[in-house]
């Protein structure tokens, strides 16, 4: 089973429950057995069953309890999160632990943590995601930085309660 | 360039999505800059503890089996138990070592190594690892014909240890490549054929370190073509094969 546990982690990042999780891979193994024969060679697999992992996601119901209340067009928005200047991540990074950063990744939007997993986590490409989450390369690369962005933001946010 | 121009783009330089050549000369003012290398560190570190974060739910033992129950009950081509078992196996050796390697700096070349053991790993834990099951050359090279851009000689294997077990088709850096399992002595070795020019140009710059995947592993180009032999058994029968696999070419 290709990516089997790859697919799995990702799952249980997007549902934030195991057992939902497991239902989107079967649900993902199924639809990629079936439709294997529509996989055109010389595309790339690992986007493609990603694509089909997402797709579940979005159609379940929990993904569209999270897109109906969490926009995935962050694009045009405001730039209204904290900015990354004031304290030093190193010093942040050093002092807190893998819990944190987890905790942190699991409060972004749905949008952000899907682009951060497969960037760091699945070391996908710029292209890999781009087909993965159906999104130009441009908009891989803004979501990119505002994903990065609200995740320091936030990492800084729970540092400073930790000092408090 | 000035500092701040270099900085707007450190994430994409870590992400591996700046031109070679822009890379380098990056490389070179990082060196020599102790802001900018300040602030790589900080990516850096950040990027680190994103992928140690992340890597954070495994599926349980259970949902594992009902899912190879439920894919091995397909009508496919099974090779039985015995593969399952060696495959879980391999997978339970690995799956540390293989999480631990992800941890480091992402570059094309690891990225490559590590997909090609991923792509070992994964197969073997398939309940179908081939898609056509045969020891004979003859039977396994043509069935490649029409289904990858390229072709590729199998070497002969009589009077070796070695078995041919069949073929499949993979993918790798979003191109078609052959994928070919041979058992020696019990242990399973794959080999990898791609077309050179689809990957990374570093390949060859630094060899690989055995040690950095578990695995023993072996990589050449030769007539446009990459070839990559991995698997548990030891380096003296990879080499072996490699050998083979390079007098047949």
């Amino acid at each position: 089973m290709p990516h089997f546990e790859r697919l799995y982690n990702f799952a249980c990042w997007l549902t934030h429950d195991r057992r939902e999780a497991e239902d989107l891979v079967q649900e993902t193994y199924a639809k990629a057995l079936k439709g294997f024969p529509s996989f055109r060679p010389g595309t790339n697999f690992r986007a493609w069953i990603y694509k089909i992992l997402r797709n579940a996601f979005l159609t379940s119901r929990t993904g569209l309890k999270v897109t109906a209340t969490v926009s995935l067009d962050l694009e045009d928005e405001e730039e209204s999160l904290p900015t990354d200047k004031e304290t030093p991540e190193s010093i942040l990074l050093q002092h807190s632990d893998s819990q944190l950063v987890q905790q942190t990744l699991e409060q972004l939007p749905v949008a952000y943590r899907e682009i951060l997993l497969l960037c760091e986590v699945e070391e996908m490409s710029y292209q890999e995601i781009s087909t993965t989450l159906i999104i130009p390369m441009g908009t891989v690369m803004s979501r990119l930085s505002r994903a990065r962005k609200a995740l320091r933001g936030g990492l800084q946010q729970q540092f400073a309660k930790r000092m408090n | 360039m000035v500092c701040e121009a270099w900085k707007a783009k450190l994430d994409t330089y870590f992400d591996g999505e700046v031109p070679e050549e822009e890379m380098r000369t990056f490389d070179a003012h990082v060196r020599s800059c102790p802001s900018c290398s300040a602030d790589a560190l900080t990516r850096v570190q950040m990027k680190h503890a994103i992928q140690a974060a992340g890597r954070r739910y495994t599926p349980s033992v259970e949902f594992r089996k009902r899912m190879q129950q439920k894919i091995a009950s397909k009508p496919r081509h099974s090779l039985g138990l015995g593969w399952t078992l060696a495959a879980a196996a391999a997978v339970i050796l690995v799956v540390g070592t293989l999480t631990s390697a992800y941890l480091g700096t992402r570059s094309g070349r690891n990225q490559v190594f590590s997909e090609i053991a991923d792509l070992h790993v994964g197969t073997l834990a398939s309940s179908s690892p081939v898609d056509v099951i045969s020891t004979d050359r003859h039977t396994v090279k043509p069935w490649f014909q029409g289904k990858i851009p390229f072709a590729f000689n199998l070497p002969e294997l009589q009077n070796s240890e070695f078995t041919l077990l069949g073929g499949r088709m993979t993918y790798l850096e979003q191109t078609p490549g052959a994928h070919l399992i041979y058992d020696v002595r019990k242990h399973h070795i794959s080999v990898f054929v791609f077309q050179e020019r689809t990957l990374p140009a570093r390949l060859d710059k630094d060899p690989v370190s055995p040690k950095q995947l578990t695995f023993n592993m072996e990589t050449w180009s030769h007539g446009g073509l990459r070839y990559f032999v991995i698997g548990d058994a030891s380096a003296a029968d990879i080499d072996t094969l490699a050998k083979l696999f390079k007098a047949a070419s």
